[in-house]
């Protein structure tokens, strides 16, 4: 470290705890970091648990039996202290490869009808947000997992923060 | 309360590297951020103030004064800088994107008069960015 330089630079207070902040670092302070990410997938909104008529009401074009296809973002935020020794929540390189292998593989090109994950509900938006938040807070354990988000269209996004949020 | 966000952008570069590393552990860690000629973005910065409407000016802030801070606090600072050379916080850490969020938290939030500072969010790239709350 140059010392020389650190003499005179100021120590800024830290605003929450009024300490004085040392930049190296005494103490470490916490941030969140999102990354987005591109899959597409196709799905079929239908319910087994509804008449035709139902599903027809309920789900409009979306219950189309042939299915149809969506370029979907999914947006994920962990926390944790930022890192002394790198400057990080964590190390990006792993959130990519864990979210490489571990949901877009799974999820890409994929019709999600057909997969083990939705057997029993509808791949809605909504579910298959959830889907993601539980793949990555069982298996992700470089971070806190904040919330995902995940986007169907421009226009429609849905956030799960797990089940006490 | 009503929270209000202004966005700016700045253009910098920067590399990452750790004094106490080896140079293989550099390269490990850092991958390709750990080139020492640098590499850049355009970055997009975001401040959420907070506070209640002033019943007479109908404001949660001053605008002007807050898109003056912002420009002399930051992006003077900042904008087509090598952020490890040029911005004093960053001769002694690494000018991560966390980091710089808790830069830019440290240098705004002592200078805002009327507004509380809510959240900084540093977009790197349109697909990674960080927010910080002040939260130690």
């Amino acid at each position: 470290m140059n010392h020389e330089a650190k003499k005179i630079y100021p120590v800024y207070p830290c605003v929450p705890c009024g300490k004085d902040f040392d930049f190296m670092g005494s103490f470490q302070m916490k941030a969140h970091l999102s990354r987005r990410y591109l899959f597409s997938a196709s799905h079929r909104l239908h319910s087994d648990a509804m008449s035709d008529e139902e599903n027809h009401s309920t789900y409009g074009k979306c219950n189309n039996p042939y299915g149809h296809g969506h370029n979907y973002t999914v947006e994920v935020t962990v926390s944790g202290q930022v890192d002394r020794q790198t400057g990080m929540v964590c190390n990006l390189a792993d959130l990519d490869a864990f979210i490489e292998t571990q949901v877009l593989a799974r999820f890409g090109h994929e019709n999600l009808n057909t997969l083990r994950e939705f057997a029993q509900e509808v791949p809605t938006t909504e579910n298959l947000c959830i889907q993601i938040y539980e793949i990555v807070q069982r298996g992700f354990h470089f971070a806190h997992l904040e919330r995902v988000r995940l986007e169907e269209t421009m226009m429609n996004s849905f956030e799960y923060a797990g089940r006490e949020a | 309360m009503v929270y209000l966000t202004r966005k700016a952008e700045f253009s910098a570069s920067h590399f990452y590297h750790n004094p106490d590393f080896t140079p293989e552990e550099n390269r490990r860690v850092f991958g390709k951020c750990n080139n020492p000629n640098g590499h850049g973005h355009n970055y997009t910065l975001e401040v959420t103030v907070k506070g209640e409407v002033d019943p007479r000016s109908g404001f949660v802030v001053d605008l002007k004064q807050l898109k003056e801070v912002m420009h002399r606090e930051v992006l003077d600072a900042m904008d087509h800088r090598f952020l490890n050379k040029e911005v004093p916080e960053f001769l002694h850490q690494i000018p991560t994107t966390e980091n710089i969020a808790i830069a830019i938290w440290q240098r705004l939030a002592a200078k805002l008069e009327s507004a509380r500072l809510h959240r900084v969010r540093v977009y790197e790239t349109p697909d990674l960015f960080v927010d910080f709350y002040g939260e130690p």
